[in-house]
This record gives C-alpha cells, sequence and structure tokens, in this order.
C-alpha cells in the first residue's frame, strides 16, 4: 500500500497552551463509544471548549482567528495518560495534520506518526515565540520541515530547530509512517520465531 | 556482562529490524477488548487480513459494562452495539471471549492473571494503557493503540523501539496502614508524570520481595502514568505459586520446564542498568493526589501546596489544578468533603485489595451524604468475595456492591460523576473529566483510604479511622 512521503507540513497555527495535556482532555472518553473513528473531529478538546464558552471565553479552536488551521502547538508531555488512538484521530478529523510541542507521551507520539501525524518537539522558548507570532498574524504560514529539520515562517525571521526520533523521521519522509505493510512483510521470519520460543510452540498452531 | 529481563524478552522475541530502525517485536500474547478493537477489526477486513493467532488473542469486556443493570440489551445503545461488535469479531475469527454469561469477565487486567494467561517472560499487549499491570509478572507488556492492535492481530507484533530500563529500588518495610497503592503514587510524585518516558521501570528492592503478585500489579499498573512504557518486577517463587494451577498456567512436566525457563528470565546480578533510583519504605505515608495529575500528590498530613513553592515548571499546572479542584494552598487534605467513593479498577479492584478493607470496616457504615461503590475487577474476583461474605460486610457497611468492570474509572459506562462531585478513589487517574463529569475532581488513594473517607464523608487518615499503628 502505497503512502504519501512526508518531508515537510506547512500550515497556519493555533497555541493550546498548557503542559501534561492528557488524552481524556484532548477527546473526553464518552465520545469513543463508537466502532469506527467516524466524527471524532468534532469532540476534540470538547470540555475545555465547552468550560470556556461558559467562562464567557473562546478556546483557541473555537476562535475564528485559527480556524482552518493544520498545526497545532503546545507544551510538555503532550498526549500524556490514556493509549486511546482516539486523540489522534480526533485532532486529525478535527483538521490537524502537524503537532509541535516541548515533548510528547510516547504512546501518543506513536499513534500520531501511525496516521501520519508529524509531532516534533521544539524548545519552550521557540514555542513561545512561534505563538506569539501567531497571534500577531494568525495567517501567518507555518513550514515544518523534517528534512532540513527546522520550523520557518513565511515572510518573518523566524526559524526554530526541531527533533524527532530518527526513526519516525524515516517512516514519514519515506512514506512507511503506517507499519502495516512492513510487519506484513516478515511474516515468514515470525512464523519462524513462534516455532523458537517454547510457550508459543505449545499454545500456537 | 549480564542481561536484564528486558534485554532477555527483547532478544528472544526480536523477529527483525525494520527499514525504520525499529524492531519488529514478537507479541506473545494480545489482550483485547471493546474499545479499542473494533476499529482494528474493521481495518483488518479492509486490508483483507486474517487474525494470525487466534489461540494467542484473549478478549474480555470492561469499560463499557454497566456495573448495575447489566442484563442485554444495555440501556446505552452504543455501549449494546460495542459489546455485540465485539462478540461477533471474536465468534468470526475464533478469538476466546470472557464474555458475560462465562462467569470470567472482567477487567482484562485482572482477568489475564487470574486466568494464568500472564505469565514471565513474555510480551504482552492491549489497546489499554494500564497494560503495564502484566509487568508484575516479569512480563514486557505494553499499552498500545487501535492501530497497533491492528498490527499485532493480523501479524502478531509491533514495530517498536527498545526502551532504556531505570531500576526503581524500594528497600525496607512499610508502616502499617502504608499500601503498594502509596508506593506507586510515591514513586510518581518524586519522578513525575514524564519522568518515564523513553524507559522501562523495573521495580525491586526488599519491599517488592515480600510484596504478593497483587501488590506488585498495583505498582506496575502506574507505571504507564509515570511516563514509562513498561513496568516489571522480576520473577521469583511468588510468582510462580501465584501461577500454579490457574486455567492457562502450564501443568505437569511443562510447569516444571516453564518454572526453569521463568527464573532464568529474572535480571542477572550483574546487568547495568541506564538509571537507578532508590527509595526508603520508612518514609512512605498514606498518599492522596489533590490535582489532576497522578504526580500532584502528597501524605496524608501535608497540605494543598502554594504554586510558588514549587519547581517552575509544575507552577501553571498546578495553578490549573487548585481551580478545578476548588481547593486552597495551605488547606490540609484531611477534611476535604467526598461526595462519592470508589472502590475498584484494575489498579485496585482485587480479591486482596477487597479483603482488607473487609478486614476494618465491620460496625461502620457509610456518611449519610456519600454514595459509595465497591466494584469487583471480574466475576472471578466477585465470585470468591460473595463466598467469602466480603459481599455482605460491604453492604453491611452500607457500601453498593456491583457486577465487575472498569465503572467509575474512566466514564464509559452508566457510572459517572455529576457535575463537580468530588471522589475519592482507588483508580489511577485523576485528569479532568475523567470520571464523567467535566467539572468531576478525582482524588486518588488506596482502598483502605476510600473506605475510611467513605466512613467519615471526608479525606480521612484511615490510620486514625481504624486504629493502625
Amino acid at each position: 500500500m502505497a503512502l504519501e512521503k512526508i518531508t515537510q507540513v506547512t500550515g497556519r497555527g493555533v497555541f493550546v497552551p498548557g503542559d501534561d495535556i492528557d488524552t481524556d482532555r484532548i477527546i473526553p472518553a464518552r465520545f469513543m463509544k463508537c466502532v469506527t473513528f467516524d466524527g471524532l473531529g468534532e469532540f476534540a478538546f470538547a470540555d475545555a471548549r465547552l468550560h470556556d464558552k461558559e467562562a464567557g471565553r473562546v478556546h483557541p479552536l473555537d476562535d475564528p482567528r485559527f480556524s482552518g488551521a493544520t498545526i497545532l502547538l503546545s507544551g510538555s508531555n503532550f498526549g500524556c495518560g490514556s493509549s486511546r488512538e482516539h486523540a489522534p484521530q480526533s485532532l486529525y478529523r478535527f483538521g490537524h495534520r502537524a503537532v509541535i510541542a516541548e515533548s510528547f507521551a510516547e504512546i501518543f507520539f506513536g499513534n500520531s506518526t501511525t496516521l501520519g501525524v508529524p509531532c516534533v518537539k521544539m524548545s519552550q522558548q521557540d514555542i513561545a515565540g512561534l505563538a506569539a507570532i501567531i497571534e500577531s498574524d494568525p495567517e501567518a504560514m507555518i513550514t515544518i520541515d523534517l528534512t532540513e529539520n527546522k520550523v520557518t515562517v513565511a515572510d518573518v525571521d523566524f526559524s526554530a530547530e526541531i527533533t524527532m526520533p530518527g526513526h519516525a523521521r524515516e517512516a514519514l519522509t519515506t512514506g512507511r509512517w503506517d507499519s502495516i505493510a512492513d510487519l506484513v512483510d516478515g511474516l515468514d521470519e515470525v512464523r519462524n520465531r513462534v516455532a523458537s520460543i517454547p510457550y508459543l510452540v505449545n499454545g500456537a498452531s | 556482562m549480564g542481561k536484564t529481563l528486558l534485554d532477555k524478552v527483547w532478544d528472544e522475541h526480536t523477529v527483525r529490524t525494520l527499514p525504520d530502525g525499529r524492531t519488529q517485536l514478537l507479541i506473545g500474547t494480545h489482550l483485547i477488548h471493546e474499545v479499542t478493537s473494533p476499529q482494528a477489526f474493521g481495518m483488518l477486513r479492509d486490508l483483507g487480513l486474517k487474525v494470525l493467532y487466534p489461540n494467542r488473542t484473549f478478549a474480555t469486556v470492561d469499560h463499557i459494562v454497566p456495573t448495575d443493570q447489566r442484563a442485554e440489551p444495555f440501556s446505552d445503545p452504543l455501549a449494546d452495539a460495542m459489546v455485540k461488535e465485539l462478540r461477533k469479531n471474536c465468534a468470526e475469527t475464533g478469538v476466546t471471549f470472557f464474555d458475560l454469561p462465562s462467569g470470567n469477565q472482567g477487567i482484562v487486567h485482572i482477568v489475564g492473571p487470574e486466568q494464568g494467561i500472564t505469565q514471565p517472560g513474555t510480551t504482552i499487549a492491549c489497546g489499554d494503557s494500564h497494560t503495564s499491570t502484566h509487568g508484575a509478572f516479569g512480563a514486557i507488556a505494553f499499552g498500545i493503540g487501535t492501530s497497533q492492535v491492528r498490527d499485532v492481530l493480523a501479524t502478531q507484533t509491533m514495530a517498536i523501539s527498545k526502551p532504556k530500563v531505570r531500576r526503581i529500588n524500594v528497600d525496607g518495610k512499610l508502616a502499617p496502614g502504608v499500601y503498594a497503592k502509596d508506593v506507586t503514587l510515591h514513586i510518581i510524585r518524586h519522578l513525575g508524570v514524564n519522568g518515564g518516558i523513553g524507559y522501562a521501570y523495573e521495580y525491586g528492592g526488599s519491599t517488592f520481595d515480600n510484596f504478593t503478585q497483587e501488590e506488585r500489579m498495583t505498582v506496575c499498573n502506574m507505571a504507564i502514568e509515570g511516563g514509562a512504557r513498561v513496568g516489571y518486577v522480576n520473577p521469583d517463587e511468588t510468582t510462580f505459586e501465584y501461577l500454579r494451577g490457574r486455567p492457562y498456567s502450564p501443568k505437569g512436566a511443562e510447569w516444571d520446564a516453564s518454572v526453569a525457563r521463568w527464573k532464568a528470565t529474572a535480571s542477572d546480578p550483574d546487568c547495568v542498568y541506564d538509571d537507578v533510583v532508590y527509595f526508603k519504605a520508612e518514609d512512605i505515608l498514606p498518599t492522596v493526589t489533590w490535582g489532576i495529575t497522578p504526580a500532584q500528590a502528597v501524605f496524608i498530613d501535608e497540605a494543598i501546596p502554594y504554586p510558588e513553592a514549587l519547581p517552575e515548571k509544575d507552577r501553571a499546572t498546578a495553578i490549573e489544578a487548585i481551580e478545578h479542584m476548588k481547593v486552597s494552598s495551605g488547606t490540609p487534605v484531611i477534611g476535604l468533603k467526598i461526595d462519592v467513593a470508589f472502590l475498584g479498577s484494575c489498579t485496585n479492584g482485587r480479591l486482596s485489595d477487597l479483603q482488607e478493607v473487609a478486614k476494618y470496616i465491620r460496625g461502620h457504615k457509610v456518611a449519610p451524604h456519600v454514595k459509595a461503590i465497591v466494584v469487583p475487577g471480574s466475576q472471578g474476583v466477585a465470585a470468591i468475595a460473595e463466598k467469602m461474605g466480603l459481599a455482605e460486610i460491604f453492604r453491611e457497611a452500607g457500601f453498593e456492591w456491583r457486577g465487575a468492570g472498569c465503572s467509575m474509572c474512566l466514564g464509559m459506562n452508566p457510572d459517572k460523576l455529576v457535575g463537580d462531585q468530588l471522589c475519592a478513589s482507588s483508580s489511577n487517574r485523576n485528569f479532568k473529566g475523567r470520571q464523567g463529569s467535566p467539572t468531576g475532581r478525582t482524588m486518588l488513594m488506596s482502598p483502605l483510604m476510600v473506605a475510611a473517607a467513605a466512613l467519615s464523608g471526608e479525606v480521612t487518615d484511615a490510620r486514625k479511622v481504624f486504629g493502625i499503628n
């Protein structure tokens, strides 16, 4: 199955500030009672958005200034907590195509990469700088370059270094970010390995 | 140079190195449930793939199942659709389903071990982050996302990088009234919710040597809350005795051969860890979380912290927590009025948890304003508890005795908080909205502390309530 090679993501940004934003916040569990992922986009950050609305504030994801943004910017340990893939699925279906954060929880990072949504780490300082640019000009076009390992903004003097584990960068840029094809390629070796492990030989057919 | 348990299990289960540099790791045992499997089975159908090893795949229903009205169809049509979807998927593919009528249904991380499916030296995966629980048996157990559930169903493998290993030593004797739950909360408080990123946690030391398997499971259950991908305890005689005679445990000559292999799986005395930390059991007091992450915890005799007294990186989240929890800095946690008490979950829903509480609550009554529920972690646990008379002890004291499931841990079934109710909970997460109400508030603590709060109507020191010293 041919997947797109993802070497860069360009789009407008939206800043959702905060550290340790967990996957319960990204997609509350009550919206996960489904047998497909359809329709999850609408419920991204549902409780936080409702909370802001009730308090007379506008959550960044409801702010018309940032409508159509495809790059999400946040703090450290983004996506911590539950392994629910519903979290990156809801962000993807909301319209996000990349996440820039100070750091990511591992399972969230893996789930996002598998969907072809790059998660790149940037320093706290640079995140603050980019957030300020987005705030002053929501139309600013941000480019995340996975081969140059940097984030730049069109017509603005901003360039920040980003990092990503090598295997994820390799997978995204070569179009192998959904590992199912590679895993299926190894099926003969899988059967050989199973045959060499006692607890599996005895239990597997 | 010696090897860690992680090294040994990784080496044995490595199928090959993938083009992107990750390992194609064989998953010996795949546990599935109704929330993270339907889309995975759907993806398999779309790709024209089959379940490779149905007999290495085991299912149960736990997250959405009601704990009171359990007759089907469930009152929630979405929940009903999910259990029927899992039933259909298992019937079509030959996967064993510990379904509601089987008498063996329950929370997946309680069912695996009690069935003897969870064994040392194996790799285990499940579409649920608390899969780390199974590491208590010296297994390498991963919480995975739905696409990875698809990967394991189709190929019995997943693509993953090998973590580093942090050895966490807890030595000494826990004081009376201090439990495994306090140990795990204490570790997370000190290492942080992201301290474990990139690491497997190997727990050891004399405290762990003396723990039962159920206590080890409580600690490993929350490895993920500390950011660690997996957590484990080296298998020993305690592990083997727990497994002896269970339905899926090896028998006869195979048992002896397995025990010999399991012993060899443990980390070698001369292995080298990437990092080592030390804790003293005597330093640990009953612990409660006060905020919105599992690391925002204090001892029972402490107060809500002042954000300015915390490290800079923790201040913003602390301010947010104080606002959400509707507490004030400087207020002691003792005395915080609770509305709901929840005893259950994959962290503390096992027989020993129920037994320990039942030991102390005879003659006491749940405070009139408190709704207190006890949810045994599996039908198996419920059956034994009922036979031992524990259910009756709980009911006598004013607790509701429920059927097995994830219940109030995460708000996907009818057991939810209402409004900004404050819940004393034996579960593992206190995130905003976790227990089903966006303004709901959760304080995590040990089962006995939950019981003490239920009886007192407020957060309190269980040791004083029950005269433990």
